[in-house]
């Protein structure tokens, strides 16, 4: 049956399509301008870190622990059909497409600094959609205090899921988690791409998180399940070294790591070659909140971040 | 009966060059990749972690001369032992230098921060400086200053300064510890054949022939 109803919207509330075809340049005009802030704040002018290098060098213990691993043994990984599933306190608990549940959402382009807890970082361009968007569409209950993201299970595609040596032993499935708040806080991306292009497996396609103020990582890649709950999960990293990270890992140059202290890091790339990153170039200060505080500081109003790193 | 005698093993003489170079090698190949810039996306990690891997092994390859020595009885490698041990210090220096350089940019108080705050830390300056005395009193002058006896209780520093190096090591990954652990493994191996040793001689009588007892 087909139910057909007459549109009560006025022809003056529709958007013109001049704007509508130049939302993208609109919205990145509206999230990149608090961004340059930021940056002018910091007073750093961001070089975008070669691809060559975000592709090649990265943390993805699912694939072997080396930073070369990734990008050596996630060729053959499938990321297509991939099913996303949503679950816990929501409204419509469902599993979906993932083509099917980032329908409608825009893509962002958003140049972020990543830093890595092992006091190194980058300049990465991602392209995705705003988790924010994305769950109030999802329409958590009321009940819903947390988001824990759950990252794939696949043994016979995923070496360091089969070896506990070769994956460092992390209980896998990865899991990560924010509270609903920082989820939903503009910064955060569901990213499917980068520099312009999908996702590259060693980079965590087809799905995964930023949080450009937080540690590395954070970021979960790789995204099967969205959960909403009401008590603060325990991720996989927290299971594994609890002394070392805490649920926030908000990037905090006074909160040193057990091994090494966080004051400074490695801009990847950014020193022209190794004789000057021998001088110093490309070594930056780390800066509270990855220099992203104007964003997410009020977040944390009154709450102690040497104890809840 | 023992395969090679002392006369049929080769000359160390005539090793010792070819063995210099060989050492000096991966140092040589370091620094050739600075300057051809082929150290990958984290050049200063890349320095620092080699030297400090390059460390350990020369202190592990010092460490097997002796029981070497007594399995093979080719009693002349013991001439090459001091040019590895030296070696040993000479890696240590370069990584102590990219930590002092490369890692902490020469800030005095984030040093010592470091030291009295990380075992990670101490572990890595206990493993340097007791390689420094023993650096220092490596020559044949020092060892007749001090007395072969002397000097041989003041050079068992080396087994602590190998046992801190694989902790430091051991500390310095985050969880992939199946590197450090052959590292201990070897080291450990190296310790028992010594104590093995050891308890044999003790155990054995002399030698009715020479009235001596089987060092060897």
């Amino acid at each position: 049956m087909l139910i057909q109803r007459a549109s009560n919207i006025l022809p003056s509330e529709i958007t013109p399509e001049r704007v509508y075809r130049n939302r993208r340049e609109f919205l990145k005009a509206a999230i990149l301008a608090p961004l340059a802030g930021a940056g002018q704040a910091t007073g750093s002018t961001d070089k975008v870190t070669p691809y060559e290098y975000a592709t090649t060098y990265n943390n993805y213990y699912e694939f072997g622990t080396d930073r070369s691993d990734p990008s050596k043994n996630s060729g053959k990984f499938q990321v297509k059909p991939w099913t996303v599933s949503v679950e816990g306190l929501v409204k419509k608990p469902a599993r979906y497409d993932l083509d099917d549940l980032l329908k409608g959402f825009p893509m962002e382009d958003r140049v972020y600094r990543m830093r890595c807890v092992e006091r190194w970082s980058m300049v990465i361009p991602w392209r995705g959609v705003p988790l924010a968007s994305l769950i109030r569409k999802l329409e958590p209950l009321p009940s819903a205090k947390y988001v824990e993201f759950k990252a794939v299970f696949a043994k016979d595609q995923m070496p360091g899921q089969r070896s506990r040596s070769f994956g460092g032993g992390l209980d896998w499935p990865y899991t990560e988690s924010l509270r609903l708040d920082e989820a939903m806080n503009p910064l955060t991306l569901f990213a499917t791409g980068i520099y312009g292009k999908p996702l590259p497996n060693q980079n965590g396609a087809p799905l995964r998180l930023v949080t450009p103020w937080k540690y590395g990582f954070k970021g979960i890649k790789a995204i099967v399940a969205i959960r909403f709950v009401d008590n603060q999960p325990v991720s996989s990293w927290m299971k594994a070294w609890p002394e070392a990270y805490g649920f926030y890992a908000n990037v905090n140059p006074s909160v040193d790591h057990p091994r090494w202290s966080q004051v400074r890091e490695e801009r990847i790339g950014e020193a022209g070659n190794a004789l000057s990153s021998l001088l110093g170039q490309g070594i930056h200060n780390t800066l509270m909140f990855n220099g992203y505080g104007e964003q997410v500081a009020q977040m944390y109003a009154g709450l102690d971040l040497r104890k809840n790193y | 009966m023992p395969v090679w005698t002392s006369e049929r093993t080769i000359n160390t003489r005539r090793v010792r060059p070819l063995l210099f170079l060989l050492c000096l090698f991966p140092a040589a190949a370091l620094v050739w990749s600075i300057a051809a810039g082929k150290l990958g996306a984290n050049p200063l990690e890349e320095i620092r972690d080699s030297t400090g891997i390059w460390t350990l092994r020369f202190l592990l390859i010092t460490l097997a001369v002796t029981p070497l020595r007594r399995l093979t009885k080719w009693h002349d490698i013991i001439k090459i032992r001091r040019m590895l041990g030296l070696f040993s210090f000479f890696y240590a220096t370069l990584h102590f230098i990219s930590y002092v350089w490369l890692d902490q940019f020469f800030a005095l108080s984030d040093m010592i921060k470091d030291l009295t705050k990380r075992p990670f830390i101490m572990a890595g300056y206990a493993s340097f400086v007791a390689l420094i005395p023993l650096a220092v009193t490596s020559t044949r002058k020092w060892i007749l200053r001090l007395g072969g006896e002397y000097w041989q209780l003041l050079h068992r520093l080396v087994y602590l300064s190998a046992a801190a190096g694989v902790l430091h090591y051991f500390w310095r990954v985050k969880l992939d510890v199946r590197r450090p652990i052959l590292y201990g493994i070897v080291l450990t191996v190296l310790l028992i054949l010594r104590v093995f040793h050891k308890m044999l001689a003790n155990s054995s009588s002399r030698d009715p022939r020479t009235g001596l007892r089987p060092e060897y």
